[in-house]
């Protein structure tokens, strides 16, 4: 059928125009390394136990200064952990209630039904706390974050897999340090130099140092191994859908596959006598 | 409505009964099962139904969002984010809703451009074009405003610099400005009008596509040929089962098509600043609008000081004045075209000079798109101030000039004898 053959040309160019004229000028600059996640492709899971080492960096690295306000304990069971596990993580933690019958608020250990408590009342307080500025909540971040903008959109359709690039960013970004700037560049006081970071001078230090965490299974923490192991993490706090998404995916594209199929063989025969 | 000449007849009662009193079985029999339809129409035809089913699927998607979604400054943002972790199976359908809004302009877009190659506009169909621009004007609105909804940075920082543009009109322009914040900056109360903008103008569409569909019955789908039905019996089929089996096989390529954005690429046409909440103190590099309105974009941001169309008018108005009003004019003067169109000929088939201009418009929207899409800055200024020219100048001059000038092919005598391949007679 010529007309198919053309109706599927047009909507893969139009896919294409559309993908190139939403790409906006993005900031020029290296592009971070393209990394085979897990989560990759059509097929894409989370790997438990990246998951797993990834939360373990967040708590001990990243939470001191981060806030992740949409993620919930009772969420922590996608990552592999038990009930008893969750509430043992939560009790870790405190979190404000209240108000009691007295009228005054309290703190009580936290429990599954709780979100993750941010480091700092409200971002003055963080702001004052970081040099000015304030570090960002990281429950969407993967989602939120491409070289500058739209290059993100443009791969998660060469490379379907949700946003890779932001991913692939959050990584460079934490593995993509220099200790000292490049000759001619003027580095405010207080700021970082990092190779992915727009504009290059970022408030945060390089936050993992070599063994800056103790893997409960034994793997060496490495920075690139942290990095990637937090970014997992990091990706899947911003889509802990993703799994349930792509298998469900896979299903409902097969399945309209099929129905097409039997739709257009319906269409024929109907309209045999027509021609 | 014509073609009302049903031959409904029933043995049930109950049917009769209410046949009797309203005539709605025959009617219906009459619109959607009798309807006769050109037997030689191609799949470029299958849109406008498309478009349909797709309005369908937003409405719903759409009030199933509403019941979890908080029209508030404070609480916007994150009641979407409660949608897609906390509410049962809400990811997918605010993924449907989100990229439905796409593929509605998508397969508007195509059915638009099928009307403007066939000729769908000319006489007897002006008004069914017509209506059909209103359509395009309420979807644009409806889809701006669900934009801002979720309160993210392109979503404020979108809607700042949109209804800013309505500042650049000489006296009105300010009170419309603050009609449409509801006070002296975008804030809540913004974000609570267009919520219920955004809920009440699908039902316009609605009421608006009931007329387009009234218009198309008075005198049937044009086809690829633009000769009128001349016998029923040799030019037509009834519209079911031909016609139905046909848009459901279309129905089944698109929802694949769209199946695919919905779970392997949800975010692919929207932006990442869009999944940080909306900051008033921090300005997004680069706005951008949904990719739906970037040839509009182009257009309205064409107009600088020094673009050769605004030097005639610098007298009279500011450049952003002027490109706001080019800006809308690009749509409005659609209105006009069955009338500028001066070519009896309604298929491009048998139109060889218009149909090389047809192709050249195409790509020139396609250009402006990509143009809208870019920081304004170099070499792309130039490009699309010549694209927003050349869009003008083809519906303004190309149009009417070729359709005087032309020497059309020969139309064949019927639908019926292009099909069969019957010796071609000149009009």
């Amino acid at each position: 059928m010529q007309i198919i053959k053309t109706l599927t040309a047009i909507a893969i160019t139009g896919t294409v125009i559309i993908g190139v004229s939403s790409t906006q000028a993005a900031v020029s600059g290296p592009k971070p390394e393209s990394i085979n996640w897990s989560f990759n492709g059509v097929f894409g899971t989370y790997d438990r136990a990246s998951l797993q080492r990834g939360f373990q960096v967040f708590q001990n690295v990243c939470a001191g200064c981060h806030s992740l306000n949409l993620v919930a304990f009772r969420n922590l069971k996608a990552l592999g952990y038990n009930e008893n596990e969750v509430k043992a993580i939560a009790a870790e933690y405190e979190v404000q209630d209240g108000p009691n019958e007295d009228g005054d608020m309290f703190d009580r250990p936290a429990t599954p039904a709780d979100h993750w408590p941010a480091p700092f009342a409200n971002s003055r307080a963080a702001a004052a706390m970081n040099g000015g500025a304030v570090p960002p909540d990281l429950s969407l971040i993967t989602k939120a974050r491409g070289s500058g903008g739209d290059s993100a959109i443009r791969v998660s359709m060469l490379q379907p897999s949700g946003f890779p690039l932001g991913a692939d960013y959050v990584h460079g970004l934490l593995t993509g340090y220099l200790e000292e700037a490049p000759v001619g560049f003027d580095l405010p006081e207080g700021k970082y130099y990092n190779k992915y970071y727009p504009g290059h001078s970022i408030a945060m230090s390089s936050p993992l140092g070599e063994d800056a965490v103790e893997y409960n299974d034994g793997t060496k923490a490495t920075t690139d191994q942290m990095s990637r192991d937090v970014t997992t993490f990091l990706v899947w706090a911003s889509e802990p859908e993703l799994e349930h998404r792509k298998q469900l995916g896979v299903k409902v594209i097969l399945f309209l596959i099929v129905l097409t199929a039997m739709l257009y063989a319906l269409k024929r025969r109907i309209w045999a006598n027509v021609h | 409505m014509s073609g009302g000449t049903s031959k409904f007849q029933s043995n049930n009662g109950l049917v009769n009964w209410v046949e009797h009193r309203l005539p709605i079985f025959s009617f219906m029999d009459a619109q959607l099962n009798q309807y006769p339809t050109p037997k030689n129409l191609n799949y470029f035809w299958n849109f406008g139904s498309l478009a349909g089913i797709i309005l369908v699927i937003m409405i719903v998607s759409g009030i199933a969002l509403a019941m979890s979604y908080t029209p508030h400054t404070e609480f916007a943002f994150s009641s979407v984010e409660r949608i897609m972790r906390d509410v049962n199976s809400g990811w997918l359908i605010r993924y449907l809703h989100v990229n439905g809004a796409s593929m509605f302009f998508i397969v508007v877009y195509i059915h638009m451009f099928r009307g403007l190659y066939y000729g769908s506009y000319k006489a007897p169909r002006e008004i069914l074009w017509m209506i059909g621009i209103f359509i395009l004007l309420a979807m644009m609105a409806t889809a701006f405003m669900g934009y801002v909804l979720p309160w993210g940075q392109m979503s404020f920082w979108g809607a700042t610099v949109i209804t800013n543009l309505f500042s650049a009109l000489p006296i009105i322009g300010e009170p419309i400005v603050k009609l449409l914040w509801g006070g002296f900056v975008v804030e809540n109360a913004t974000l609570n009008r267009f919520f219920a903008l955004h809920y009440l103008l699908p039902f316009v569409i609605v009421g608006l596509i009931f007329m387009h569909l009234w218009a198309l019955h008075m005198h049937h789908s044009n086809n690829p040929t633009g000769v009128e039905i001349k016998d029923e019996k040799q030019d037509t089929i009834p519209f079911h089962p031909y016609y139905t089996i046909k848009d459901l096989y279309g129905l089944g390529l698109l929802l694949t098509f769209f199946a695919f954005f919905i779970f392997f690429a949800p975010n692919y046409f929207g932006h990442p600043d869009n999944y940080i909440m909306a900051d008033p103190l921090v300005t997004p590099a680069h706005i951008v609008p949904e990719w739906y309105f970037l040839p509009f974009y182009a257009i309205l941001r064409a107009f600088t000081t020094d673009f050769f169309m605004y030097i005639p008018f610098a007298w009279l108005m500011s450049a952003k004045l002027a490109g706001v009003i080019a800006m809308f004019a690009s749509i409005l003067v659609l209105l006009a075209l069955p009338w500028l169109d001066r070519s009896h000929i309604r298929s491009s088939n048998y139109r060889p000079a218009f149909r090389i201009f047809y192709w050249v418009f195409v790509i020139d929207c396609l250009v402006l798109g990509w143009v809208g899409g870019q920081a304004a800055e170099g070499i792309l200024v130039t490009i699309g101030q010549w694209a927003t020219f050349w869009y003008f100048f083809h519906l303004i001059i190309v149009v009417p000039v070729v359709g005087v000038l032309e020497r059309p092919k020969a139309l064949p005598n019927s639908i019926a004898a292009s099909i069969n391949g019957a010796p071609q007679a000149a009009e």
